[in-house]
């Protein structure tokens, strides 16, 4: 890793990256970006940006889990319990009768209220207000790590399964009739979701979590007109507003995750405009 | 294998021998019946037109044969050589898209999607391209190559989806007509090269349709359906059945298809029109 941040120093030969603290940051920005660039394509797609929102919410819960738990570091429990409300939501949609929205609602905010009831149980709430807003300035190397695997296992995932995940986007009839295996697919691809939002919920926050999800792949579908463009637009947005986001919080002294969302937004509203000065 | 096969260009000759059976069909959701002693035959080279009131399970019974829903009940093919039950190559034309109309797939992106294992976000590449081509030329859509999907108009949306199903050439074609949204002129090629194709690829075809008009210029054989087969017959026997004009309701016929102009002045109905005035 000692290269890998020689490499950026020589690249970025600014103050800022001096200290450790921000290097560390920008690696996982450097992450923590292409995996949502890349996910968020399809979550926009499949309309699942209050499932991802739901699953970010839930992560109250998965910590609260932990600390009765006494587990010092809660990931665990959070992926445990994000994997099950995921399985959860993905087999209670195929058989209920109301609509996802309704499930999704339902399960999202009694893991919330669920997660607000054990930690606030004794008034200190406040510790674990961090996950609320992120806190990238604070990872670490072995997290920076893991966020690297994850991204390894997304993108064999994307390489090996996009083609099944688009046919049942546009029909899961036409799919099937392609041979493809509809349910393990998108139950598949749910889990996945469940685990890139959880890993990363530290670093981003709860409350603005999906709206990194959504956002550079909106406004890259802004601009795209094959999946191809809408891919490279959509990587390439999630990383410039993730780098500038950093760097302008630094200076400014806000909270990285929603000052790159900000950024992120910037740049929607800036696709929208192009769209509409476009002819046709 | 060949070139022509690769492209699913295979012309066979209608025998007339191969068939599609369908016995005791039931499908159950809950605790409704949706469909219950489905008992069909489908013969290769003929267009077979389902038809019947809204919610009579249709669209349920082509999900059944594609086996995308639980159903009871046997599905076999036979095939003109040995008579050897096969596993059908079946083509599909959906009803309908759930697609956002604002997302970036092109109609180069769906056939790579579908026919390749290559990630469409890497790039169809040039041959893909050009089978792709090659293929929605056949329905008169190669200008929409690279199109958006959600930018298509209904008819042409239509056609690429067949070409799309007949990519693989398949053993039988499942047709869900849109209830609405493709023009009477989109509506009419569409039929034309369905019918085509039903000569010349010895295509066993199911026809979804809500256009009793065309159903009665182009099918060879009329399936009245009604949560279990009403009546099967020839368009000229379905269409004079008292019974199935009663299912319809008392309201002309015009009023259950689409169609501008009345339905009654292209259709020879024979005795039993004279009745219904």
């Amino acid at each position: 890793m000692a290269s890998v941040i020689n490499a950026l120093h020589w690249l970025l030969p600014f103050e800022w990256m001096q200290y450790h603290f921000m290097q560390n940051a920008l690696l996982g920005v450097i992450l923590v970006c292409p995996l949502f660039g890349l996910m968020g394509t399809m979550v926009v797609n499949n309309r699942m940006a209050f499932f991802s929102d739901a699953i970010g919410h839930s992560a109250l819960t998965g910590i609260a889990l932990g600390v009765l738990l006494g587990m010092r570091d809660p990931l665990g429990t959070m992926i445990a319990f994000s994997i099950l409300l995921a399985l959860g939501i993905s087999l209670i949609k195929q058989s209920a009768r109301s609509s996802p929205d309704t499930i999704i609602g339902v399960f999202s905010s009694t893991a919330v209220a669920l997660g607000i009831v054990i930690l606030s149980r004794g008034g200190g709430f406040a510790r674990y207000s961090n996950f609320l807003i992120g806190d990238l300035l604070s990872i670490q190397g072995r997290e920076i790590m893991l966020l690297l695997a994850v991204l390894v296992g997304v993108l064999i995932f994307w390489l090996l399964f996009f083609n099944g995940l688009l046919l049942v986007s546009v029909n899961p009839t036409l799919a099937r009739s392609r041979g493809k295996q509809v349910r393990a697919l998108e139950l598949t691809f749910a889990l996945l979701l469940a685990l890139v939002v959880t890993v990363s919920i530290q670093w981003v926050g709860i409350l603005i979590i999906s709206s990194l999800l959504v956002l550079p792949a909106a406004a890259a579908r802004n601009l795209a007109s094959s999946m191809r463009q809408y891919h490279v637009l959509s990587l390439i947005i999630a990383i410039i507003s993730g780098i500038s986001g950093l760097i302008i919080s630094y200076y400014w002294g806000t909270a990285s995750g929603a000052t790159i969302v900000l950024c992120a937004a910037l740049i929607f509203f800036l696709t929208v405009l192009g769209r509409q000065m476009r002819p046709n | 294998m060949t070139e022509q096969a690769k492209n699913g260009f295979n012309n066979r000759q209608a025998c007339g021998l191969c068939c599609t059976t369908i016995e005791d069909l039931r499908v159950v959701r809950g605790k409704n019946v949706i469909l219950d002693d489905v008992n069909l035959h489908i013969h290769c080279g003929e267009l077979t037109a389902l038809i019947g009131p809204n919610g009579a399970g249709k669209s349920t019974l082509l999900k059944a044969i594609l086996g995308d829903i639980n159903h009871s009940g046997r599905l076999s093919y036979l095939n003109a050589i040995g008579g050897d039950s096969v596993k059908p190559v079946i083509g599909y034309v959906p009803q309908q898209l759930q697609f956002d109309p604002g997302s970036p797939l092109s109609v180069l992106d769906l056939f790579a999607a579908a026919r390749r294992r290559r990630p469409v976000w890497l790039g169809a590449g040039r041959r893909m391209q050009k089978h792709a081509a090659y293929q929605l030329a056949r329905v008169q859509a190669e200008q929409l190559l690279k199109r958006r999907l959600g930018d298509l108009s209904g008819g042409e949306l239509q056609r690429v989806l067949l070409a799309l199903a007949l990519d693989p050439m398949p053993d039988l074609l499942l047709l869900d007509e849109p209830v609405s949204g493709v023009d009477q002129r989109g509506l009419e090629l569409f039929y034309d090269l369905v019918s085509d194709l039903r000569t010349q690829n010895d295509l066993s075809i199911i026809l979804v349709s809500h256009d009793l008009g065309l159903v009665a210029r182009y099918a060879d054989r009329v399936v009245f359906l009604n949560r279990s087969i009403q009546k099967v017959g020839t368009p000229q026997a379905i269409f004079t059945d008292p019974e199935v004009i009663k299912s319809f309701g008392l309201v002309p016929l015009e009023g259950i298809a689409p169609r501008p102009e009345p339905v009654a002045q292209k259709i020879d109905w024979g005795a039993g029109h004279g009745k219904r005035n």
